[in-house]
Protein backbone atom coordinates (compact mmCIF):
# COMPACT_ATOMS: atom_id res chain seq x y z
CA UNK A 1 0.00 0.00 0.00
CA UNK A 2 1.51 3.37 -0.80
CA UNK A 3 1.58 5.31 2.49
CA UNK A 4 2.71 8.99 0.79
CA UNK A 5 -0.74 10.17 1.82
CA UNK A 6 0.11 10.26 5.00
CA UNK A 7 3.26 11.14 5.21
CA UNK A 8 2.72 14.29 2.64
CA UNK A 9 -0.21 15.35 5.04
CA UNK A 10 1.71 14.68 8.33
CA UNK A 11 4.64 16.97 7.32
CA UNK A 12 1.95 19.71 5.28
CA UNK A 13 0.27 20.07 8.56
CA UNK A 14 2.98 20.06 10.58
CA UNK A 15 4.95 22.72 8.57
CA UNK A 16 1.87 24.50 8.13
CA UNK A 17 1.45 24.50 12.10
CA UNK A 18 4.85 26.16 12.70
CA UNK A 19 4.55 28.90 10.16
CA UNK A 20 0.63 29.34 11.51
CA UNK A 21 2.32 29.61 14.57
CA UNK A 22 4.63 32.82 14.47
CA UNK A 23 2.77 34.27 11.95
CA UNK A 24 -0.41 33.69 14.66
CA UNK A 25 1.40 35.32 17.71
CA UNK A 26 3.12 37.74 15.53
CA UNK A 27 -0.48 39.37 14.30
CA UNK A 28 -1.77 39.07 17.03
CA UNK A 29 0.05 40.73 19.19
CA UNK A 30 0.56 43.61 16.63
CA UNK A 31 -3.27 43.80 16.21
CA UNK A 32 -3.83 44.01 20.05
CA UNK A 33 -1.67 47.58 19.97
CA UNK A 34 -3.34 48.60 16.85
CA UNK A 35 -5.45 51.68 17.05
CA UNK A 36 -9.37 50.70 16.77
CA UNK A 37 -10.36 51.56 12.98
CA UNK A 38 -7.29 49.97 11.83
CA UNK A 39 -7.79 46.56 14.69
CA UNK A 40 -11.20 46.34 12.95
CA UNK A 41 -10.50 46.29 9.31
CA UNK A 42 -7.50 44.15 10.04
CA UNK A 43 -9.70 41.40 12.09
CA UNK A 44 -12.21 41.02 9.07
CA UNK A 45 -9.43 40.73 6.75
CA UNK A 46 -7.38 37.85 8.79
CA UNK A 47 -10.42 35.81 9.97
CA UNK A 48 -12.31 35.87 6.22
CA UNK A 49 -10.94 32.75 5.68
CA UNK A 50 -12.48 31.06 8.30
CA UNK A 51 -16.02 32.10 7.11
CA UNK A 52 -15.34 31.53 3.13
CA UNK A 53 -15.44 28.13 1.52
CA UNK A 54 -12.56 25.88 1.25
CA UNK A 55 -12.82 26.34 -2.40
CA UNK A 56 -13.09 30.22 -2.62
CA UNK A 57 -9.76 30.08 -0.77
CA UNK A 58 -8.61 27.55 -3.12
CA UNK A 59 -9.87 29.63 -6.18
CA UNK A 60 -7.81 32.85 -4.79
CA UNK A 61 -5.01 30.97 -4.33
CA UNK A 62 -4.98 29.88 -7.75
CA UNK A 63 -5.26 33.61 -8.63
CA UNK A 64 -2.11 34.37 -7.04
CA UNK A 65 0.67 31.70 -7.06
CA UNK A 66 -1.09 30.12 -10.33
CA UNK A 67 1.31 29.17 -13.15
CA UNK A 68 -0.15 32.08 -15.76
CA UNK A 69 -0.26 34.73 -12.96
CA UNK A 70 2.30 37.31 -12.07
CA UNK A 71 3.15 35.50 -8.49
CA UNK A 72 2.95 32.15 -9.73
CA UNK A 73 4.88 33.24 -12.73
CA UNK A 74 7.97 35.25 -10.53
CA UNK A 75 8.14 32.52 -8.39
CA UNK A 76 8.91 29.43 -10.78
CA UNK A 77 11.64 31.32 -12.91
CA UNK A 78 13.37 31.16 -8.99
CA UNK A 79 12.53 27.33 -9.10
CA UNK A 80 9.60 27.76 -6.40
CA UNK A 81 6.21 25.92 -7.38
CA UNK A 82 3.60 26.14 -5.59
CA UNK A 83 0.79 25.25 -7.80
CA UNK A 84 0.08 21.01 -8.39
CA UNK A 85 2.97 20.68 -5.90
CA UNK A 86 2.86 19.63 -1.98
CA UNK A 87 4.36 22.46 -0.71
CA UNK A 88 1.04 24.24 -2.11
CA UNK A 89 -0.58 22.15 0.27
CA UNK A 90 1.07 24.28 3.11
CA UNK A 91 -0.07 27.34 1.72
CA UNK A 92 -3.70 26.26 1.28
CA UNK A 93 -3.32 24.49 5.35
CA UNK A 94 -2.14 28.29 6.64
CA UNK A 95 -4.89 30.18 4.92
CA UNK A 96 -7.62 28.15 5.86
CA UNK A 97 -6.17 27.18 9.78
CA UNK A 98 -4.64 30.49 10.27
CA UNK A 99 -8.01 32.22 11.78
CA UNK A 100 -8.38 29.89 14.20
CA UNK A 101 -4.89 29.84 15.46
CA UNK A 102 -4.86 33.84 15.33
CA UNK A 103 -8.26 34.34 16.87
CA UNK A 104 -7.59 32.12 20.00
CA UNK A 105 -3.98 33.53 20.84
CA UNK A 106 -5.52 37.23 20.09
CA UNK A 107 -8.11 35.98 22.96
CA UNK A 108 -5.40 35.32 25.44
CA UNK A 109 -3.33 38.40 24.51
CA UNK A 110 -6.45 40.48 25.84
CA UNK A 111 -6.89 38.96 28.81
CA UNK A 112 -3.51 39.47 29.64
CA UNK A 113 -3.14 41.23 32.41
CA UNK A 114 -0.63 44.34 30.93
CA UNK A 115 0.72 45.40 34.40
CA UNK A 116 3.47 42.21 34.32
CA UNK A 117 4.74 43.44 31.26
CA UNK A 118 5.31 46.82 33.30
CA UNK A 119 6.18 45.21 36.22
CA UNK A 120 8.75 43.62 33.99
CA UNK A 121 9.75 47.21 32.49
CA UNK A 122 10.28 48.80 35.74
CA UNK A 123 12.90 46.17 36.54
CA UNK A 124 14.49 46.72 33.38
CA UNK A 125 14.00 43.53 31.73
CA UNK A 126 13.58 44.09 27.98
CA UNK A 127 11.08 43.91 25.78
CA UNK A 128 12.25 40.79 24.16
CA UNK A 129 12.60 39.10 26.89
CA UNK A 130 8.82 40.10 28.52
CA UNK A 131 7.56 38.69 25.02
CA UNK A 132 8.95 35.44 25.10
CA UNK A 133 9.49 34.75 29.06
CA UNK A 134 6.52 36.45 30.75
CA UNK A 135 3.98 37.44 28.17
CA UNK A 136 4.15 34.04 26.38
CA UNK A 137 4.04 31.44 28.59
CA UNK A 138 0.93 33.32 30.42
CA UNK A 139 -1.10 33.16 27.21
CA UNK A 140 0.58 29.66 26.77
CA UNK A 141 -3.27 28.14 27.21
CA UNK A 142 -4.84 30.27 24.37
CA UNK A 143 -1.93 29.94 22.40
CA UNK A 144 -1.64 25.75 22.24
CA UNK A 145 -5.27 25.35 21.99
CA UNK A 146 -5.13 27.73 18.87
CA UNK A 147 -2.52 25.55 17.49
CA UNK A 148 -3.69 22.51 18.58
CA UNK A 149 -7.03 23.12 16.24
CA UNK A 150 -4.90 24.84 13.59
CA UNK A 151 -3.15 21.53 13.32
CA UNK A 152 -6.34 19.48 13.76
CA UNK A 153 -7.99 21.45 10.94
CA UNK A 154 -4.81 21.71 8.51
CA UNK A 155 -4.25 18.17 8.79
CA UNK A 156 -8.42 17.84 7.58
CA UNK A 157 -8.03 20.30 4.59
CA UNK A 158 -9.41 19.33 1.77
CA UNK A 159 -11.06 22.05 -0.25
CA UNK A 160 -8.61 24.71 -0.86
CA UNK A 161 -5.87 21.65 -0.74
CA UNK A 162 -7.67 19.94 -3.93
CA UNK A 163 -7.84 23.18 -5.72
CA UNK A 164 -4.39 24.50 -5.43
CA UNK A 165 -2.51 21.50 -5.85
CA UNK A 166 -5.11 18.95 -7.39
CA UNK A 167 -4.42 14.95 -6.82
CA UNK A 168 -0.86 13.08 -8.01
CA UNK A 169 -1.01 9.65 -5.25
CA UNK A 170 2.70 10.10 -5.38
CA UNK A 171 4.02 13.92 -5.44
CA UNK A 172 0.56 15.62 -4.08
CA UNK A 173 -1.78 13.24 -2.12
CA UNK A 174 -3.21 14.06 1.28
CA UNK A 175 -5.20 11.73 3.44
CA UNK A 176 -8.74 13.77 2.04
CA UNK A 177 -7.81 13.79 -1.42
CA UNK A 178 -7.33 10.48 -1.40
CA UNK A 179 -10.19 9.61 0.38
CA UNK A 180 -12.29 11.45 -2.10
CA UNK A 181 -10.26 9.87 -5.26
CA UNK A 182 -10.73 6.08 -4.20
CA UNK A 183 -14.43 6.34 -3.57
CA UNK A 184 -14.57 8.48 -7.15
CA UNK A 185 -13.29 5.53 -8.51
CA UNK A 186 -15.43 3.29 -6.63
CA UNK A 187 -11.99 2.08 -4.91
CA UNK A 188 -13.94 1.65 -1.27
CA UNK A 189 -11.53 -0.77 0.70
CA UNK A 190 -9.11 2.23 0.23
CA UNK A 191 -11.38 4.88 1.02
CA UNK A 192 -12.70 2.84 3.86
CA UNK A 193 -8.49 2.20 5.37
CA UNK A 194 -7.78 6.30 4.78
CA UNK A 195 -10.88 7.10 6.77
CA UNK A 196 -9.78 4.57 9.60
CA UNK A 197 -6.15 6.06 9.73
CA UNK A 198 -7.36 9.48 9.68
CA UNK A 199 -10.21 9.08 12.17
CA UNK A 200 -7.09 7.23 14.96
CA UNK A 201 -5.69 10.52 14.12
CA UNK A 202 -8.13 12.26 14.90
CA UNK A 203 -8.30 10.61 18.10
CA UNK A 204 -4.78 10.85 18.83
CA UNK A 205 -5.05 14.35 18.96
CA UNK A 206 -7.87 14.71 21.52
CA UNK A 207 -6.45 12.26 24.00
CA UNK A 208 -3.45 14.21 23.71
CA UNK A 209 -5.11 17.86 24.02
CA UNK A 210 -7.35 15.51 27.44
CA UNK A 211 -4.28 15.01 29.04
CA UNK A 212 -2.46 17.97 28.55
CA UNK A 213 -6.02 20.06 30.03
CA UNK A 214 -5.77 17.47 32.85
CA UNK A 215 -2.13 18.14 33.44
CA UNK A 216 -2.92 21.90 33.60
CA UNK A 217 -5.79 21.52 36.26
CA UNK A 218 -3.87 20.00 38.36
CA UNK A 219 -0.67 22.47 38.41
CA UNK A 220 -3.75 24.76 39.17
CA UNK A 221 -4.79 23.62 41.91
CA UNK A 222 -1.89 22.74 43.80
CA UNK B 1 17.94 61.96 47.18
CA UNK B 2 14.45 63.53 45.57
CA UNK B 3 12.01 63.61 42.88
CA UNK B 4 10.82 66.69 41.28
CA UNK B 5 7.50 66.37 39.27
CA UNK B 6 5.74 68.67 37.09
CA UNK B 7 3.21 67.64 34.69
CA UNK B 8 0.43 67.49 32.41
CA UNK B 9 -1.70 65.04 30.65
CA UNK B 10 -5.32 65.49 29.19
CA UNK B 11 -8.01 62.61 28.86
CA UNK B 12 -10.68 64.75 27.51
CA UNK B 13 -13.00 64.61 30.37
CA UNK B 14 -10.08 64.77 32.84
CA UNK B 15 -7.18 66.96 33.24
CA UNK B 16 -4.13 65.18 34.99
CA UNK B 17 -2.13 68.43 36.68
CA UNK B 18 0.27 67.42 39.17
CA UNK B 19 3.23 69.26 40.78
CA UNK B 20 5.41 67.94 44.11
CA UNK B 21 8.73 67.63 44.99
CA UNK B 22 9.81 64.57 47.82
CA UNK B 23 12.60 65.30 49.55
CA UNK B 24 13.74 61.45 50.78
CA UNK B 25 11.24 59.10 53.06
CA UNK B 26 8.37 58.10 52.24
CA UNK B 27 5.73 61.09 50.31
CA UNK B 28 1.86 59.92 50.21
CA UNK B 29 -0.26 60.77 47.23
CA UNK B 30 -3.90 61.10 48.85
CA UNK B 31 -6.69 61.41 46.86
CA UNK B 32 -10.51 60.29 45.85
CA UNK B 33 -10.53 57.33 43.32
CA UNK B 34 -10.06 58.89 39.69
CA UNK B 35 -7.86 61.47 40.91
CA UNK B 36 -5.37 60.46 38.85
CA UNK B 37 -2.93 59.20 41.73
CA UNK B 38 -2.04 55.55 40.16
CA UNK B 39 -1.71 57.63 36.33
CA UNK B 40 1.28 59.83 38.16
CA UNK B 41 3.03 57.38 39.75
CA UNK B 42 2.55 55.41 35.99
CA UNK B 43 4.23 58.69 34.48
CA UNK B 44 7.12 58.10 36.88
CA UNK B 45 7.62 55.07 36.12
CA UNK B 46 7.65 55.67 32.38
CA UNK B 47 5.04 53.12 31.56
CA UNK B 48 2.34 56.35 30.28
CA UNK B 49 3.89 59.80 28.93
CA UNK B 50 2.50 62.95 30.20
CA UNK B 51 1.51 65.47 27.34
CA UNK B 52 4.00 67.77 28.70
CA UNK B 53 6.30 68.61 32.00
CA UNK B 54 9.25 67.87 33.49
CA UNK B 55 10.09 64.61 36.00
CA UNK B 56 13.89 64.68 37.42
CA UNK B 57 15.17 61.73 39.55
CA UNK B 58 18.34 62.94 42.01
CA UNK B 59 19.26 65.63 39.18
CA UNK B 60 18.84 63.08 36.67
CA UNK B 61 16.12 64.17 33.84
CA UNK B 62 13.64 61.07 33.56
CA UNK B 63 11.19 63.13 31.54
CA UNK B 64 11.49 66.61 29.68
CA UNK B 65 8.21 67.20 26.79
CA UNK B 66 10.52 70.88 26.00
CA UNK B 67 13.98 68.77 25.61
CA UNK B 68 11.97 65.74 24.19
CA UNK B 69 13.63 63.18 27.14
CA UNK B 70 11.96 60.36 27.54
CA UNK B 71 13.48 57.60 29.58
CA UNK B 72 11.92 54.08 28.85
CA UNK B 73 10.72 52.52 31.91
CA UNK B 74 13.83 50.11 31.62
CA UNK B 75 16.81 52.90 31.96
CA UNK B 76 14.61 55.00 35.05
CA UNK B 77 15.59 53.01 38.03
CA UNK B 78 12.40 53.08 39.44
CA UNK B 79 10.40 50.52 41.48
CA UNK B 80 6.82 49.80 40.81
CA UNK B 81 4.76 47.80 43.17
CA UNK B 82 1.22 47.28 41.49
CA UNK B 83 -1.99 46.75 43.46
CA UNK B 84 -1.87 43.07 42.75
CA UNK B 85 1.53 43.08 42.91
CA UNK B 86 2.34 41.39 39.17
CA UNK B 87 4.82 38.46 40.33
CA UNK B 88 5.00 36.18 37.29
CA UNK B 89 2.51 33.71 37.92
CA UNK B 90 4.79 31.33 35.50
CA UNK B 91 7.61 31.50 37.82
CA UNK B 92 8.70 30.70 41.38
CA UNK B 93 8.77 33.15 43.77
CA UNK B 94 12.58 32.55 43.53
CA UNK B 95 12.56 33.17 39.77
CA UNK B 96 10.24 36.10 40.14
CA UNK B 97 13.22 37.45 42.57
CA UNK B 98 16.16 36.54 40.26
CA UNK B 99 13.77 38.41 37.43
CA UNK B 100 14.84 41.80 39.17
CA UNK B 101 18.48 41.11 39.06
CA UNK B 102 18.59 39.88 35.46
CA UNK B 103 20.32 42.56 34.06
CA UNK B 104 23.44 42.83 36.91
CA UNK B 105 26.80 41.53 36.18
CA UNK B 106 28.84 38.25 36.91
CA UNK B 107 30.46 40.00 39.15
CA UNK B 108 26.92 40.25 41.11
CA UNK B 109 26.66 37.17 43.85
CA UNK B 110 22.61 36.71 42.64
CA UNK B 111 22.17 33.57 45.13
CA UNK B 112 23.77 35.10 47.79
CA UNK B 113 21.79 38.89 47.55
CA UNK B 114 18.59 36.23 47.18
CA UNK B 115 19.00 34.34 50.35
CA UNK B 116 19.67 38.20 51.93
CA UNK B 117 16.53 39.40 51.03
CA UNK B 118 14.74 36.07 51.55
CA UNK B 119 16.29 36.43 54.78
CA UNK B 120 14.79 39.78 56.09
CA UNK B 121 11.76 39.36 54.41
CA UNK B 122 10.97 36.24 55.94
CA UNK B 123 10.19 34.88 52.08
CA UNK B 124 12.78 31.77 52.94
CA UNK B 125 10.21 29.23 53.07
CA UNK B 126 8.27 30.22 49.48
CA UNK B 127 10.61 30.20 47.56
CA UNK B 128 10.08 27.08 45.55
CA UNK B 129 6.16 28.05 45.50
CA UNK B 130 4.57 29.84 42.14
CA UNK B 131 2.58 33.24 42.99
CA UNK B 132 -0.62 31.54 43.10
CA UNK B 133 0.35 29.23 45.75
CA UNK B 134 1.07 32.44 48.57
CA UNK B 135 -1.04 34.30 50.56
CA UNK B 136 -1.33 38.23 49.90
CA UNK B 137 1.24 39.42 52.71
CA UNK B 138 3.75 36.39 51.29
CA UNK B 139 2.93 38.31 47.90
CA UNK B 140 3.44 41.80 49.12
CA UNK B 141 6.61 41.11 50.21
CA UNK B 142 7.92 38.79 47.32
CA UNK B 143 7.20 41.86 45.23
CA UNK B 144 9.14 44.27 47.68
CA UNK B 145 11.80 41.51 47.76
CA UNK B 146 11.81 41.53 43.43
CA UNK B 147 12.07 45.57 43.91
CA UNK B 148 14.45 46.25 46.32
CA UNK B 149 17.22 43.05 44.47
CA UNK B 150 16.82 45.61 41.50
CA UNK B 151 18.16 48.67 43.54
CA UNK B 152 15.40 51.26 42.37
CA UNK B 153 16.59 54.72 43.33
CA UNK B 154 12.88 55.34 44.82
CA UNK B 155 9.89 53.12 44.88
CA UNK B 156 6.56 54.10 44.12
CA UNK B 157 3.69 52.12 45.97
CA UNK B 158 0.58 52.00 44.29
CA UNK B 159 -2.15 51.21 46.49
CA UNK B 160 -0.03 48.53 48.52
CA UNK B 161 -2.83 47.44 51.18
CA UNK B 162 -6.10 47.81 48.98
CA UNK B 163 -5.85 44.07 47.98
CA UNK B 164 -5.56 42.99 51.79
CA UNK B 165 -7.98 41.63 54.63
CA UNK B 166 -8.47 44.21 56.92
CA UNK B 167 -6.78 42.39 60.11
CA UNK B 168 -3.93 41.85 57.63
CA UNK B 169 -3.88 45.60 56.63
CA UNK B 170 -2.68 46.92 59.48
CA UNK B 171 -0.04 44.78 60.65
CA UNK B 172 1.39 44.77 57.16
CA UNK B 173 1.26 48.83 57.04
CA UNK B 174 3.69 48.54 59.95
CA UNK B 175 5.91 45.97 58.64
CA UNK B 176 6.22 47.80 55.06
CA UNK B 177 7.00 51.31 57.10
CA UNK B 178 9.94 49.48 58.91
CA UNK B 179 10.90 48.10 55.45
CA UNK B 180 11.35 51.07 53.93
CA UNK B 181 13.58 52.19 56.91
CA UNK B 182 15.74 49.65 56.82
CA UNK B 183 16.50 49.33 53.71
CA UNK B 184 16.85 53.44 53.25
CA UNK B 185 14.87 53.73 50.02
CA UNK B 186 12.79 56.63 49.28
CA UNK B 187 8.97 55.77 48.42
CA UNK B 188 5.78 57.56 47.29
CA UNK B 189 3.02 55.85 48.44
CA UNK B 190 -0.11 56.54 46.87
CA UNK B 191 -3.82 55.78 48.52
CA UNK B 192 -7.22 57.11 49.02
CA UNK B 193 -7.04 55.75 52.84
CA UNK B 194 -6.46 58.73 55.15
CA UNK B 195 -4.89 56.37 57.84
CA UNK B 196 -2.53 54.61 55.69
CA UNK B 197 -1.36 58.13 54.40
CA UNK B 198 -0.84 59.05 58.06
CA UNK B 199 0.95 56.01 59.47
CA UNK B 200 3.68 55.88 56.38
CA UNK B 201 4.42 58.88 55.38
CA UNK B 202 6.16 61.90 56.50
CA UNK B 203 5.34 64.23 53.27
CA UNK B 204 1.81 63.99 51.89
CA UNK B 205 0.52 65.72 48.59
CA UNK B 206 -3.33 66.40 48.10
CA UNK B 207 -5.01 65.69 44.87
CA UNK B 208 -8.53 66.41 43.48
CA UNK B 209 -9.63 66.32 40.10
CA UNK B 210 -6.49 65.33 38.74
CA UNK B 211 -5.09 68.50 40.40
CA UNK B 212 -2.19 68.60 43.35
CA UNK B 213 -4.13 71.18 45.47
CA UNK B 214 -1.40 71.31 48.70
CA UNK B 215 1.67 69.45 49.57
CA UNK B 216 3.40 69.38 53.36
CA UNK B 217 4.22 67.57 56.12
CA UNK B 218 1.62 64.92 56.62
CA UNK B 219 0.99 65.99 60.38
CA UNK B 220 1.02 69.54 59.56
CA UNK B 221 -1.68 69.03 57.23
CA UNK B 222 -3.54 66.64 58.75
CA UNK B 223 -4.00 69.78 61.56
CA UNK B 224 -4.22 72.32 59.17
CA UNK B 225 -5.54 71.08 56.08
CA UNK B 226 -5.71 74.86 54.23
CA UNK B 227 -7.94 73.85 51.54
CA UNK B 228 -11.82 72.53 51.74
CA UNK B 229 -10.92 68.97 49.55
CA UNK B 230 -7.65 68.35 51.43
CA UNK B 231 -9.70 68.55 54.91
CA UNK B 232 -12.48 66.04 53.17
CA UNK B 233 -10.55 63.43 51.67
CA UNK B 234 -8.11 63.77 55.42
CA UNK B 235 -12.09 62.61 57.40
CA UNK B 236 -13.55 66.03 58.08
CA UNK B 237 -16.92 65.36 58.25
CA UNK B 238 -18.76 68.33 59.06
CA UNK B 239 -18.04 71.29 56.86
CA UNK B 240 -20.29 74.41 55.63
CA UNK B 241 -18.99 77.67 53.63
CA UNK B 242 -18.42 81.04 55.60
CA UNK B 243 -17.97 84.63 55.80
CA UNK B 244 -15.36 86.42 57.95
CA UNK B 245 -17.62 89.58 59.41
CA UNK B 246 -14.67 90.77 61.29
CA UNK B 247 -10.78 89.38 62.71
CA UNK B 248 -11.97 87.48 65.35
CA UNK B 249 -15.45 86.13 64.29
CA UNK B 250 -16.66 83.92 61.48
CA UNK B 251 -20.60 83.24 60.28
CA UNK B 252 -21.79 79.94 59.34
CA UNK B 253 -24.84 80.84 57.90
CA UNK B 254 -26.11 77.62 56.89
CA UNK B 255 -25.43 76.26 60.48
CA UNK B 256 -26.94 79.97 61.85
CA UNK B 257 -23.48 80.06 64.65
CA UNK B 258 -20.98 82.50 64.83
CA UNK B 259 -18.03 81.12 66.22
CA UNK B 260 -15.14 83.42 67.64
CA UNK B 261 -10.96 83.14 67.37
CA UNK B 262 -8.59 84.08 69.68
CA UNK B 263 -5.90 84.64 67.05
CA UNK B 264 -6.86 86.50 63.87
CA UNK B 265 -8.62 84.98 60.85
CA UNK B 266 -7.49 84.93 57.22
CA UNK B 267 -10.08 87.42 55.00
CA UNK B 268 -9.09 84.79 52.37
CA UNK B 269 -11.14 82.01 54.52
CA UNK B 270 -14.81 80.94 52.58
CA UNK B 271 -15.46 77.57 54.33
CA UNK B 272 -15.43 76.08 58.14
CA UNK B 273 -14.56 72.48 58.75
CA UNK B 274 -14.78 71.00 62.02
CA UNK B 275 -13.64 67.03 62.35
CA UNK B 276 -16.34 64.81 64.46
CA UNK B 277 -13.96 64.15 67.58
CA UNK B 278 -13.63 67.48 68.43
CA UNK B 279 -17.09 68.84 69.81
CA UNK B 280 -17.30 68.62 73.73
CA UNK B 281 -19.89 68.81 76.02
CA UNK B 282 -18.17 70.57 78.63
CA UNK B 283 -16.15 72.71 76.20
CA UNK B 284 -17.42 76.29 77.18
CA UNK B 285 -15.52 78.16 73.99
CA UNK B 286 -17.99 78.27 70.91
CA UNK B 287 -20.77 76.62 73.22
CA UNK B 288 -23.78 76.21 70.87
CA UNK B 289 -27.92 74.65 71.85
CA UNK B 290 -28.24 71.48 69.14
CA UNK B 291 -31.01 68.99 68.29
CA UNK B 292 -29.98 65.40 68.80
CA UNK B 293 -31.08 63.49 65.35
CA UNK B 294 -30.07 60.01 65.53
CA UNK B 295 -27.71 58.02 67.63
CA UNK B 296 -25.21 55.89 66.22
CA UNK B 297 -23.57 53.12 67.97
CA UNK B 298 -20.37 51.88 66.02
CA UNK B 299 -17.88 49.18 67.77
CA UNK B 300 -15.69 51.67 69.17
CA UNK B 301 -17.28 54.70 69.08
CA UNK B 302 -20.81 56.62 69.46
CA UNK B 303 -22.17 58.58 66.45
CA UNK B 304 -24.58 61.22 66.80
CA UNK B 305 -26.41 63.07 64.23
CA UNK B 306 -27.43 66.26 65.14
CA UNK B 307 -28.37 70.26 63.95
CA UNK B 308 -27.31 73.16 65.38
CA UNK B 309 -30.76 74.57 67.23
CA UNK B 310 -31.57 77.47 64.51
CA UNK B 311 -29.85 75.77 61.59
CA UNK B 312 -31.96 75.88 58.59
CA UNK B 313 -34.25 72.66 57.43
CA UNK B 314 -32.99 72.16 53.98
CA UNK B 315 -29.01 72.38 55.51
CA UNK B 316 -27.04 69.20 55.86
CA UNK B 317 -26.83 67.53 59.77
CA UNK B 318 -23.23 67.70 61.45
CA UNK B 319 -21.51 64.25 62.90
CA UNK B 320 -20.26 64.12 66.32
CA UNK B 321 -18.47 61.19 67.73
CA UNK B 322 -16.86 60.00 71.22
CA UNK B 323 -15.34 56.97 72.30
CA UNK B 324 -17.72 54.28 74.03
CA UNK B 325 -16.38 54.35 77.06
CA UNK B 326 -16.64 57.50 77.88
CA UNK B 327 -19.95 58.77 79.59
CA UNK B 328 -22.74 58.87 77.73
CA UNK B 329 -23.71 61.80 76.53
CA UNK B 330 -26.49 61.30 73.70
CA UNK B 331 -29.00 63.54 75.54
CA UNK B 332 -26.76 66.48 74.92
CA UNK B 333 -28.58 70.11 74.82
CA UNK B 334 -25.36 72.11 73.72
CA UNK B 335 -21.75 71.49 72.22
CA UNK B 336 -18.43 73.52 72.23
CA UNK B 337 -15.77 73.38 70.40
CA UNK B 338 -12.51 75.24 70.77
CA UNK B 339 -11.40 77.84 68.19
CA UNK B 340 -7.79 76.20 67.39
CA UNK B 341 -10.08 72.84 66.59
CA UNK B 342 -11.91 74.91 63.59
CA UNK B 343 -10.35 74.22 60.56
CA UNK B 344 -10.25 77.41 58.46
CA UNK B 345 -10.29 76.68 54.88
CA UNK B 346 -10.36 77.64 51.22
CA UNK B 347 -12.54 76.10 49.20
Amino acid sequence: MNLFPLWNSLRIALIATVIIFFLGVFLAYIVKKCPKVAKGIIDVVLTLPLVLPPTVCGYLLILVFGPRHPVGAFLQTMGIQFFMDWKGGILASVMVAFPLMYRTSRGAFESFDENLANAGKTLGLSNTYIFWRIRLPACKNGIIAGLVLAFARALGEYGATSMLIGYNQYRTATISTTVAYAWNNNDTTTALIWVLINLFISAVVLVLINIFENNNKKGAKL
Amino acid sequence: MSLYVDIKKDFGSFKLNVRFETSGEVTSLLGASGTGKSMTLKCIAGIEKPDSGVIILNGRTLYNSEKHINLPPQKRHVGYMFQNYALFPNMTVRQNILCGMHNQGKEVNKEAKLMEIAKKLKIEDILRHRPHQISGGQAQRVALARILVNEPEIILLDEPFSALDEHLRNRLQVEMKENLVEFNKEAILVTHNRDEAYILSQNMVVLSKGESIVQGKTKELFEKPIYLDAAIITGCKNYAPCVVKDKHSVEVPSWNVTFKFKDEVDPLINYVGIRAHEFAVDEKENKNNIKVLEVIEQPFEMQVRFKYEKQSEESDELFWTFKKDSKPFTDAKHLGIKSNNILLLIG
